[in-house]
């Protein structure tokens, strides 16, 4: 008896189907995408739940605290499952007047999960004090803490909520106007075409970081930090849009010529309907990576004007503003943790960048 | 050629055009105006020279005209190379800017030539040497070059440099050079300090010419006329200097109109972290203090800046390319 081919390897997929695969095949690109995932639900939505501490929780006489290791084995070789921090004393040297940390190896503090910590309101509305993890005693300042006693990681935590939300809504924006824009001028042509390409031309012809400054010094400092943060995102948008008006505008050009748009035409189809049901849907993943790379390029900016002093402002805190002290060459070289909020920044734009190079590689049907 | 350049210089002071009202309406951006606090404070002083000093402030700047009148004044003066009067410093713009623009140019330009320098051989080798160990590491540490952002870079050096060797790398040259005149000497102080500014802001630019280089070799090394080299046996580092190279290395140059805007964002911010004598930290600090004429004219020179170097690439790009020539 001839042997059943076996069709059950061999299910045709759709286009979008095998697209997906070939996404979810790039080992980098689920590196990112884990990355990201850890971000954006534990920091951008709970991160009062997950931060030992609150944002502005001062812990008096740790001013400039160095980071604590977790430890499993303790000073007498003894091997513990629970991590744990000694106690820690600090000290002026009266030679040098400088603040030293000793370790008081007497006092364990284990690490535990899900302890009270001080009382938060979860979104604003649900009040509660546990926390993921922390100590019940003592404390625990995994990064160090800043001049004013302040936990370096909470902090961090709490700063990727404005950091990492000021580049999605900042690329919506971007989209919104790039996508409206570019699709008129590569659609109707024209004269409309040609002005929306000058506009687009001006802009580029202006250095980025260097026009983004001379707006963002323009924000009326007496604005309150909800108007500033969305001044700056309307800023970052502004001067990125016209990258992906071009991108839109040339993939419209393109499928305007093709037979099924020319059909739709000649069958009488409205304008409103060949631009969304025939070029849109098209330029959709063209859009998609070109918004996905943006998104990196926008948190550096929001970043970089922070750092500046001249982009969000205390009492909101991103990642900027809380480098701004690493600006300092006296505040560095003692307390170089400092620096550690640079980590997230990389972190968040790397995986940007993977997940933006796994999308290009699986929207083009040809690879 | 001739006719290509002159669209090209067309095109691109139409563009000057443009640019200057957007530079025209940044400055008159932030809410408090300097020049009317000038002249309050002149008339609030009394002195005997005020008139004539608010006389002449309200004709060459237009105060209390129509904006298209003030934007007039302020256009023919700058092509005239009066930039307008820094107001926190008290002293013409021109002689402020006149020092830094050296040096930021040299800055600009010893980066832009080291992306090349570094970043087009090491293309090469990792294109030739596809899938080895090298070829990976050389992949991995260009993405990293990509997505650090450099101002970060700057703050990782200024981090190294201060627990390595317990000093402040900052600036161009040695306390003794800051302020003498240009020597022998000095030029040699300032090589010596180049080079920091130069890595940092060149990095990601090298990354992606690495980047680019060795996509582009990639492609051209499966062409025919390839293999028709090798076969009829010339020697391989001629098949791939002759014939594959010339032809990878052209789309790099269409890449140098778009990496020379980054080189000069990248320039003003990292200058900003590490203090050096250039234009960024003096634009930073006008912007802050709200200095609209300093901050304004340092804006315009930087638009003038890139064009001028597309338009070096837009002839580089013609004279590699015919195509373009007579398009």
């Amino acid at each position: 008896m001839k042997e059943k081919p076996d069709f059950a390897d061999h299910k045709s997929l759709t286009p979008r189907q095998r697209a997906w695969r070939r996404f979810l095949s790039n080992r980098l690109t689920l590196v990112g995408l884990i990355i990201l995932l850890i971000f954006y639900v534990s920091f951008v939505i709970f991160p009062e739940f997950v931060a030992p501490y609150g944002l502005t929780e001062r812990h008096r006489g740790f001013s400039y605290a160095p980071p604590q290791l977790p430890r499993f084995v303790d000073d007498e070789g003894q091997f513990h499952l629970r991590p744990f921090v000694y106690r820690m004393t600090s000290e002026i040297n009266p030679a040098t007047f400088q603040t030293e940390w000793t370790y008081d190896t007497e006092e364990k503090y284990p690490i535990r999960f899900l302890v009270s910590g001080s009382d938060y309101k979860l979104w604003g509305l649900f009040p509660a004090n546990v926390r993921l993890f922390g100590v019940e005693e003592g404390q625990l300042f995994l990064f160090g803490t800043d001049n004013q006693g302040r936990d370096m990681l909470s902090r961090m935590i709490y700063a990727s909520r404005i950091s990492l939300s000021v580049g999605l809504v900042g690329v919506f924006l971007s989209i919104v106007l790039g996508a409206v824009l570019g699709t008129i001028s590569g659609y109707y042509g024209g004269m409309v075409d040609n002005v929306i390409q000058r506009i687009i031309e001006t802009l580029m012809a202006f250095p980025q970081i260097p026009l983004w400054m001379a707006l963002a010094a323009a924000v009326p400092p007496e604005f309150s930090p909800i108007a500033i943060y969305f001044a700056i995102t309307v800023i970052l948008s502004l001067v990125t849009w016209g990258g992906l008006a071009r991108g839109v505008r040339s993939k419209v050009l393109s499928y305007r010529e093709n037979e099924y748009t020319q059909a739709a035409h000649a069958m009488g189809a409205k304008d409103r309907h060949i631009i969304f049901v025939h070029l849109l849907p098209n330029a959709m993943s063209h859009i998609l990576v070109m918004a996905t790379l943006a998104i990196p390029n926008m948190i550096i900016g929001e970043t970089m004007l922070s750092f500046l002093g001249i982009g969000i402002r205390p009492p909101m805190t991103s990642w900027g503003v809380l480098m701004e002290e690493a600006q300092n060459v006296r505040v560095l070289l003692e307390h170089p943790w400092v620096v550690i909020p640079v980590s997230f920044v990389i972190l968040s734009i790397l995986a940007f960048n993977f997940i933006g190079d796994g999308l290009r590689d699986a929207a083009d049907p040809y690879s | 050629m001739v006719s290509f350049l002159m669209r090209r210089v067309m095109h691109s002071l139409m563009i000057l055009f443009f640019v200057s009202i957007i530079g025209f309406i940044v400055m008159q951006l932030p809410p408090g105006d300097f020049l009317t606090v000038r002249v309050a404070e002149l008339e609030a002083a009394g002195n005997p020279m005020a008139g004539e000093q608010i006389e002449f402030l309200r004709a060459r700047y237009g105060l209390e005209q129509p904006v298209v009148v003030q934007y007039y004044l302020w256009i023919t003066n700058f092509v005239r190379g009066d930039f307008g009067i820094s107001f926190q410093h008290r002293r013409p713009v021109t002689s402020l800017i006149g020092a830094r623009l050296l040096l930021t140019v040299i800055v600009t330009v010893s980066t832009m030539v080291f992306t090349w320098v570094v970043g087009v051989p090491i293309g090469i080798y990792s294109a030739i040497h596809k899938n080895t160990f090298v070829d990976h590491v050389v992949t991995v540490i260009g993405f990293l070059g990509l997505s650090i952002p450099n101002f970060l870079l700057a703050l990782v050096f200024l981090v190294i440099n201060v627990i390595v060797l317990g000093q402040s790398p900052g600036g161009l040259f040695s306390p003794e050079f800051r302020d003498a005149p240009w020597s022998v000497m000095r030029t040699w102080d300032l090589m010596k300090h180049l080079w920091v500014p130069v890595v940092v802001i060149g990095t990601a630019g090298t990354a992606g010419i690495i980047r680019i280089m060795r996509a582009n070799l990639l492609d051209v090394l499966r062409f025919q006329y390839v293999q028709t080299a090798r076969a009829k046996g010339l020697l391989e580092s001629r098949v791939i200097f002759k014939h594959a190279v010339r032809n990878a290395i052209h789309p790099l140059i269409m890449h140098l109109g778009m990496s020379f805007p980054q080189i000069v964002s990248g320039g003003a911010i990292v200058a900003i972290v590490l203090n050096l004598p250039t234009i960024g930290p003096l634009y930073l600090n006008a912007l802050q203090q709200q200095d609209m004429f300093l901050a304004g004219s340092i804006l315009m020179i930087l638009v003038i800046l890139l064009i001028v170097g597309n338009l070096i690439a837009d002839v580089l790009l013609a004279l590699a390319d015919p195509r373009i020539r007579f398009e």
